[in-house]
């Protein structure tokens, strides 16, 4: 995946989630809570959706990391480069 | 057979943990003692007629997409959606005091003008309430188990006020007798008066029917007519539990929705529970189908929630098998909805006495229910209208019937009066959601087995 999937998978799985939210014009630098009604169990989810559609293990101390799209980018580029995108958003 | 985790009850807290866990690929199974799901909240037919046990409406109603609540919440968790609940909102509910009548829809404004127009001096700290309720965090400020009768003279000086929210909020959750404790109370005034109240069309069974269908789109695993006869405890912590049947089921995850003293009864540690933590709040609930609709005799209260005096007393009673001074009165038809139910529908619901009513000998019960019954509807028929006319059938359930289904200790309810608030017993791996874990009605029991599963099996793991 490249950086720009990576951002498609994770908006991707937020559309899953938390199917009301509108994802098209998230400020990647911004943090994802401040943009739209992200709580806790939401990104719990995000953790486990990385878990079940790519194989990633997030542990709890690093949820943080993943407060913006860049963060999640950054953080996610180095076990993701080598897994393709499978969502629905590719088709 | 090795599981992630072992759910005890098919109740929505453990259907909600089930789904949680099987969403998320880890090997779950729920077991139910019973043949029929829903526990406390559920369903059966008699007579050719369908009817709902538990539930009288949902508690926090909002609107599809709303930010924040506990329904958007558990709709997400659940991946369920908020149409395919079909819930209809209430016209209106009341709380019937003696020389007083307050109505509530799922406008507040319109409750907020209710207490204006019946307690006009009270208003600057009625508001001061509602800020209190909508900033309350569990564990700021004071403990959660705080009498809310102690803390409510804070914001109100009108006892008659104080008793008129305390009256529905007590009925709707409270496991202690002659009060309520204040996070419960906050938790309800939200869930009640802020957000609202609703049915599904089609009763509990509409909401029952989407848990099972999604848990089985999960392929979540569900054992039904086979109880769990004891919890494995090995030093200390759960290894599984063993069935009814005798089959053996390994995990050391347990997350149990029977109760804290139920739970520990299975893990054989009955030393660990006090008296203090058996709860004793149960009712007689008395469902009567009528030949016209609530509406044609002037009735188009959902619920009606009643006391003939003040304060309310909350407790079994002391002298005989029920308590018909106060009780609930809920009437299914007075939800707007597409498709209502056809024939006319009025529920009282009172509180009892658990060992008298199990002392009786056959006979005895069926006639005590009959009587006891109307005289319970006598007193409410003088509140609303008298339905005894147009019934043309009914049924009854007691504190002898919620205990066979439940498996509650007493009847009781609400479970325990003190609640454990994060799950944990005194047994490693075992966990208790539901009832006894806190959280209050049926989109509460939802965020239960919700949050306990996320908590102790998806955070953790």
């Amino acid at each position: 995946m490249t950086r720009e999937e990576i951002i498609i998978a994770i908006k991707d799985i937020i559309e899953t989630i938390a199917p009301d939210e509108e994802t098209a014009n998230l400020d990647p630098a911004e943090r994802l809570r401040d943009q739209i009604d992200l709580d806790s169990m939401d990104f719990l989810d995000i953790v486990m959706e990385l878990r079940k559609l790519y194989g990633v293990q997030v542990p709890e101390e690093d949820y943080k990391e993943l407060a913006t799209l860049n963060g999640c980018v950054q953080y996610l580029e180095p076990h993701l480069s080598d897994k393709p995108l499978h969502c629905a958003a590719q088709a | 057979m090795t599981y992630d985790a072992i759910i005890i009850g098919a109740g929505m807290s453990g259907l909600a943990a089930g789904i949680r866990l099987a969403q998320y690929d880890r090997r779950v199974i729920v077991v139910e003692r019973h043949n029929l799901w829903g526990g406390l909240n559920s369903f059966y037919t008699l007579g050719g007629r369908r009817f709902d046990v538990g539930l009288h409406a949902l508690t926090n109603y909002a609107p599809p997409g709303t930010k924040g609540v506990p329904l958007t919440r558990v709709l997400r968790q659940l991946r369920l959606k908020h149409e395919d609940l079909r819930l209809g909102e209430q016209r209106c509910s009341e709380i019937l005091l003696p020389d007083l009548r307050m109505t509530f829809t799922n406008d507040f404004e319109h409750f907020r003008a209710e207490v204006a127009r019946a307690f006009p001096t009270e208003v600057p700290g009625f508001e001061r309430l509602v800020q209190a309720v909508r900033d309350y965090a569990i564990g700021q400020d004071r403990p959660a188990d705080q009498s809310a009768r102690k803390v409510l003279p804070e914001f109100l000086g009108d006892p008659l006020l104080r008793e008129a929210l305390l009256v529905p909020i007590t009925y709707y959750c409270s496991a202690r007798e002659d009060d309520c404790d204040w996070h419960s109370f906050v938790i309800l005034f939200r869930s009640m008066f802020l957000e609202g109240l609703s049915r599904p069309d089609g009763g509990v069974r509409t909401l029952l029917n989407l848990l099972i269908k999604r848990f089985k789109q999960v392929q979540g695993e569900l054992c039904m007519g086979n109880g769990v006869r004891r919890i494995l405890v090995d030093g200390g912590a759960a290894r599984g539990v063993e069935l009814e049947d005798g089959t053996l089921l390994e995990a050391e995850l347990v997350l149990s929705s029977a109760g804290l003293t139920e739970t520990m009864q299975l893990c054989g540690r009955q030393d660990l529970v006090r008296p203090a933590d058996v709860g004793r709040i149960t009712f007689v609930e008395s469902i009567s189908i009528l030949d016209r609709l609530p509406e044609e005799c002037g009735h188009v209260a959902a619920t009606s929630f009643f006391s003939t005096g003040v304060p309310l007393r909350y407790r079994p009673p002391s002298d005989g098998l029920v308590d018909v001074a106060s009780g609930v009165i809920s009437s299914p038809n007075n939800f707007v909805s597409d498709q209502p139910p056809e024939e006319g529908c009025m529920r009282l619901t009172f509180l009892a006495d658990h060992d008298r009513w199990c002392a009786l000998e056959e006979d005895a019960y069926r006639e005590a229910k009959a009587r006891e019954v109307e005289r319970a509807i006598a007193t409410a028929a003088q509140l609303t209208f008298d339905w005894r006319p147009y019934t043309v059938f009914q049924d009854i359930f007691t504190p002898r019937t919620i205990r066979h289904y439940t498996g509650h200790v007493n009847g009781a309810v609400y479970g325990s009066p003190h609640k454990r608030h994060d799950g944990s017993t005194q047994v490693d791996g075992v966990f208790l959601c539901g009832t006894d874990q806190g959280y209050l009605g049926v989109i509460g029991a939802l965020v239960s087995g919700i949050s306990m599963a996320n908590r102790y099996a998806l955070v953790s793991a």
